[in-house]
């Protein structure tokens, strides 16, 4: 048998029809869904008198839209475009008979931290949901594809995906990572070396020993990133702690099943000579805790550099640049640990688990907040839950944070926690696209503990300052 | 669907690299459940003011741009939220068409979902059609999907690469589900199989 990619396997024990021309049905082991690219596609069945042809694979929370505070189950209290989407939610769960966590479940969360919370999402699964960062699956050996509406549609109908297959990359980040160096700035970090476009058509395996010394967390938040460099997905090989952390889980095998499950599992690995399109390589050692300064999550920095000028780019990224520091409202050569933040957010499916709110805490742990408004958003309604209950709240409050309820909130700011015109604001989340917190609002990426530090000097500031 | 033959249009010059889908249609947006009408809002906020009024130097807002069929782009058009908000919008306003090196896959994907031709071409061909946009309303560009061309204002013809499948499906404006579903039996043997294999799925 010829050597095969982790991609390669998944992707062979998927397929479950092949045209001539390569074009591929790959069945879906697990399709989640939210409020916000769904109802298009329910209106679509039911306007075709189709059905969900797997609704026990089928899996819906409401988060996009959801308010992060008190009173929330109440659709008075959301806006009544808001309340219309999530109302939908219920109604097409029920109607087509899939699971469901409304917002008064306290299992309810964004979409990424609820599937493998509850042991939905497990190796060499395919996994897809109408969203983008569908990419965060794949920190358990999973292929997961963000797929748009119509295909949510197509997925609904038939339990599979029309795909042609890409091609295989290998990311390799050897060695160790220096103290404060997280798994938000490794994914950081590749994407400013790749660019946004620069996985455009491959699937990413992320690899080598600083990977592997990552928990399942800070895997998850390294794949969550892979679509903001282009990838159509990212898979980290399952291993030991892939396991630990899917038994037990509601929706995990078990007895037999559990064995004969992981048995698979374990050959789910590149094989040694597996051929790759594209390999790179980074030294864990030369990764320093980073930020981004402009508007696309390729404009990243290492925390102790300057803000750069548009002269320092080439080609289509000269205008770009520009316009990303006019936007951002930085002067060229100002030192990024100067840059005044009025906001910290913490939270997201890229820093929104357990881990991240450990992280944070500890940075913040008997000191106060020095920005005008820090709020942490909790990744699901059990990460909020098992935050309490470790202290991590009390922190948090006694800093002066605001602690909410779980949602996406201020990653997109379609609920009302929203960043004010030229409000400027340090963030765990994923996109600092123009507008995306906010109309004018003013994003730098971060890790938890940089956002921590940075609201205790109001200014971005190197985590290992504080340590 | 809506099938895709050919086009003759007017095409607006955007050579901003990175145009993401919160660009093309922002988040306040997608609060609706239904695909039409989100035209009068594309490129919202480099469209309108706060207060909704046209951004006169934004290039749809000009006269000689607002019937465009066609929009030239820089490299990685589309990136960004998986949202198929953004290619109903572009197809509501009138656009058919999107020309730029390189796209987002997903994008790339929803806009064969949508009636909307997306045509990756090299670098230095966008820079000529860029060029060729960039002379107004007069200058209208003209794309052939059955033999894979887009022609200039000036006649210079460029040839672009799709995919046969895409192509047939946008062409005779299949509907990719109902295609699907006339496999239904590959599906089931597959799934018959797969609980043998993997029951824990
Ligand atoms: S947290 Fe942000 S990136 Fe993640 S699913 Fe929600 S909106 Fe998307």
């Amino acid at each position: 048998m010829s050597p095969k990619t982790l991609y390669d396997k998944i992707w062979d024990a998927h397929v479950a029809h092949e045209a001539d021309d390569g074009t591929c049905l790959l069945y879906i082991d697990r399709h989640l869904v939210h409020e916000v690219t769904s109802p298009q596609a329910f209106e679509g069945l039911r306007m075709t008198n189709r059905k969900v042809r797997a609704p026990e694979k089928t899996i819906a929370v409401p988060d996009h839209n959801v308010p992060t505070t008190a009173g929330r189950d109440d659709p008075k209290n959301m806006t009544e475009d808001s309340a219309i989407q999530v109302a939908a939610l219920d109604k097409n769960a029920k109607d087509f008979g899939i699971h469901y966590y409304p917002v008064s479940d306290v299992r309810q969360g964004i979409v990424h931290i609820v599937g493998p919370e509850q042991g939905w999402t497990l190796p060499g699964m395919t996994v897809v949901c109408g969203d983008s960062h569908t990419a965060t699956h794949g920190a358990f050996g999973a292929l997961a594809h963000g797929i748009g509406t119509s295909e949510v549609e197509h997925v609904l109908a038939t339990q599979t995906l029309i795909q042609k297959k890409s091609k295989n990359m290998k990311v390799e980040i050897t060695g160790k990572l220096k103290p404060g160096v997280t798994a938000k700035d490794i994914t950081l970090s590749v994407i400013g070396k790749t660019g946004t476009a620069g996985g455009t058509g491959y699937v990413i395996e992320y690899c080598g020993e600083a990977i592997r010394d990552l928990s399942m967390e800070g895997r998850m938040t390294v794949c969550n990133m892979a679509i903001e460099g282009g990838a159509r997905a990212g898979l980290i090989a399952p291993d030991e702690k892939t396991f630990e952390y899917c038994m037990g889980r509601p929706h995990a095998p078990k007895g037999a099943q559990w064995e004969a499950a992981v048995a698979w599992w374990k050959t789910l690995y590149s094989d040694d000579d597996a051929h790759w399109d594209e390999v790179i390589t980074i030294k864990g050692e030369d990764i320093a805790p980073v930020v981004t300064w402009g508007t696309s999550p390729e404009d990243v920095l290492p925390i102790t550099a300057k803000v750069p000028s548009a002269d320092d780019f080439e080609g289509g990224k000269v205008g770009a640049a520009q316009r990303s520091l006019d936007y951002m409202g930085l002067t060229p050569g100002t030192p990024l640990s100067e840059i005044e933040i009025d906001t910290v957010f913490i939270g997201s499916c890229t820093n929104g688990r357990i881990e991240d709110l450990r992280a944070a805490a500890e940075i913040l742990k008997g000191k106060k907040v020095k920005v005008k408004r820090a709020m942490v958003v909790p990744g699901s309604g059990l990460v909020r839950a098992q935050a309490e209950e470790e202290g991590l709240a009390d922190i948090f409050k006694e800093a002066g944070f605001e602690w909410r309820l779980a949602g996406c909130s201020m990653c997109l700011a379609m609920n009302p926690d929203q960043l004010s015109e030229g409000e400027r604001c340090a963030s765990t989340s994923n996109r600092n696209f123009e507008g995306r917190q906010g109309y004018k609002g003013r994003t730098h990426l971060v890790s938890p503990g940089m956002a921590a530090a940075a609201a205790i000097t109001g200014k971005l500031t190197d985590v290992r300052e504080m340590m | 669907m809506d099938k895709f033959n050919t086009l003759t249009g007017i095409a607006a010059p955007m050579p901003l690299v990175n145009i993401d889908t919160d660009m093309i249609i922002p988040k306040q947006f997608l609060k609706t459940i239904k695909r039409s009408g989100l035209g009068a809002n594309l490129f919202d906020e480099m469209r309108f003011d706060r207060q909704g009024n046209e951004i006169a130097d934004f290039v749809l807002n000009q006269e000689a741009y607002r019937n465009a069929e066609i929009i030239v782009a820089g490299e990685n058009f589309g990136c960004g939220s998986s949202r198929e908000h953004a290619p109903w919008a572009i197809k509501d306003f009138g656009i058919r068409c999107v020309i730029a090196p390189s796209f987002a896959d997903i994008f790339y994907n929803n806009c064969f979902k949508n009636g909307i031709l997306p045509i990756a071409l090299p670098q230095e061909v966008v820079d000529v059609l860029m060029k060729d946009a960039e002379k107004g309303a007069n200058a209208r560009m003209s794309i052939d999907l059955e033999a894979q061309t887009v022609t200039t204002s000036d006649g210079e013809v460029f040839t672009f690469e799709v995919d046969a499948f895409k192509k047939h499906c946008l062409m005779e404006g299949l509907d990719d589900i109902g295609l699907t579903m006339a496999k239904a039996d590959s599906i089931d043997s597959f799934e018959a199989q797969a609980s043998q294999a993997r029951p824990w799925v």
